[in-house]
């Protein structure tokens, strides 16, 4: 396959940043997105070119590192796919593939296709844990969980914190992220202790990062590499009116 | 937003109940008109709690439009450098013409209540004559008001079919089949309405309503 890409080019934080258009040749349509990429770097060091600079970790979809635009979808055409995941077939022979960083003000670029997540771990930061002794796994049935309480559990806890819920709402909120972050905990009899002053500090952290609101569009659960459902989005909602109408008063909240 | 919208909303329900009375003949609606003044009578002097009502109908709408600007303006700062290449659409195609959606409707109200309810922009305006103004507001060869009246129900149409199921995820609708349930009652309260606006109109212009 041969290629034209228009990459994103930020030499810093301060750079004011363009599109350049590279051409590829010869790409194996059974390599993945960042394996292509990969191939274009080589070249341009071999000719004494700046590679593009992009964020990678696992390449097996769960470590979250990865992060890209591509063509105007986060993560790219396939859904419930991350960018490392996502194979070169899935684009034709000849297409111009337009590659940018997530854009949002609570996600700086660092250097071309790089973007600083710090406000993610900031929201994990204002409640996204459980006060529990630490020392040896306990005993698993040791606190009985209902399974559909678990699995719903789960689901949320399946985020990898990449972005591109961010990256994609129309609104650049992080609502989804945030949502997902506070159910996995609040569902679960571990996370009861804190669930009401969780919720009301996380979406202060939210805030406070320049997110933007959430208005329900729904773009970012069609664009979450783990599927991440809208409703999680509305467990946030009643925990947080719960919050703010019962738990006012309370020490912390 | 949620709850001034459904204030709104139980307007909206109210004020098509009430445009459907045409269909009953002049006189049935014209009284409709003067019983709406009268309403209230004699616990309130007479038009007060039509200004009651509109009083209420305007503080939802002002905070309406101030939560609904207060999001807009976040969205804009929480993405300063804009997407060279963007999908425009992934999710839901109501969702995004909320904004836009919102300033046609806002800009049809003021039509609307300069044409309706003070008669300035109305062929007849004779306000002791409501069923004759809405004849004369649709008759064929106002063709364009016909087909602004329609652009600004459709308009709504879509704005409630996001922002009733918005409505209920703001409050707390939180399970996947509750979901569904809120998306298809928006869907059909959306439709519904629209159609129930949408058929006076269209009755006056095909000459069912004279």
């Amino acid at each position: 396959m041969n290629l034209t890409l228009r990459i994103w080019r930020q030499k810093g934080p301060e750079d004011k940043g363009r599109m350049v258009t590279y051409q590829v040749e010869d790409v194996s349509p059974d390599m993945s997105f960042l394996e292509m990429l990969d191939v274009l770097n080589e070249r341009l060091i071999l000719s004494g070119e700046e590679p593009v600079a992009f964020d990678h970790d696992c390449r097996e979809g769960i470590c979250g590192m990865c992060g890209l635009m591509i063509n105007g979808d986060a993560h790219g055409p396939q859904r419930g796919t991350t960018a490392c995941q996502l194979h070169m077939r899935q684009f034709s022979d000849g297409e111009t593939i337009d590659i940018e960083p997530w854009r949002a003000r609570a996600f700086p670029v660092v250097k071309d296709l790089v973007v600083n997540r710090n406000a993610f771990d900031k929201i994990i930061a204002a409640g996204g844990y459980i006060t529990a002794p630490t020392g040896s796994a306990p005993e698993a049935h040791s606190t009985p969980v209902p399974k559909a309480d678990a699995d719903a559990a789960f689901e949320s806890a399946a985020c990898i914190g990449c972005g591109a819920c961010v990256a994609a709402c129309p609104n650049g909120s992080g609502m989804l992220f945030t949502a997902a972050k506070i159910t996995q905990l609040s569902l679960l009899p571990q996370g009861q202790p804190e669930r009401y002053t969780r919720v009301i500090g996380m979406v202060d952290a939210h805030d406070e990062a320049g997110f933007g609101g959430c208005t329900n569009a729904g773009e970012c659960t069609v664009v979450c590499p783990k599927g991440i459902p809208l409703n999680t989005i509305g467990r946030l909602n009643r925990d947080y009116l719960a919050a703010t109408a019962k738990n006012g008063g309370k020490p912390g909240s | 937003m949620a709850v001034t919208g459904l204030l709104l909303v139980l307007f909206l329900i109210a004020h098509m109940l009430g445009n459907l009375k045409i269909f009953a003949g002049a006189g049935s609606f014209n009284h409709y008109a003067h019983w709406l003044r009268e309403l209230g009578t004699p616990l309130l002097p007479a038009g007060w709690y039509l200004w009651l009502q509109r009083g209420v109908l305007l503080a939802a709408l002002v905070a309406h439009i101030w939560a609904a600007t207060v999001l807009a303006v976040r969205a804009r700062a929480a993405r300063p450098v804009k997407y060279a290449h963007r999908k425009k659409v992934r999710g839901s195609y109501a969702a995004r013409t909320m904004r836009w959606g919102g300033v046609i409707i806002g800009l049809f109200v003021i039509y609307h209540i300069l044409d309706l309810t003070t008669g300035h922009l109305n062929p007849v305006g004779d306000p002791t004559r409501p069923q004759a103004n809405v004849v004369a507001d649709f008759a064929p060869d106002r063709w364009y008001v016909t087909l602004f009246y329609t652009l600004a129900v459709v308009a709504l149409g879509f704005h409630l079919r996001h922002g009733a199921f918005s409505a209920f995820r703001s409050l707390g609708q939180q399970t996947p089949k509750g979901e569904r349930r809120a998306r298809n009652i928006a869907l059909v309260f959306a439709v519904a309405l629209t159609a129930g606006y949408l058929v006076v109109p269209f009755a006056v212009l095909i000459g069912l309503v004279r």
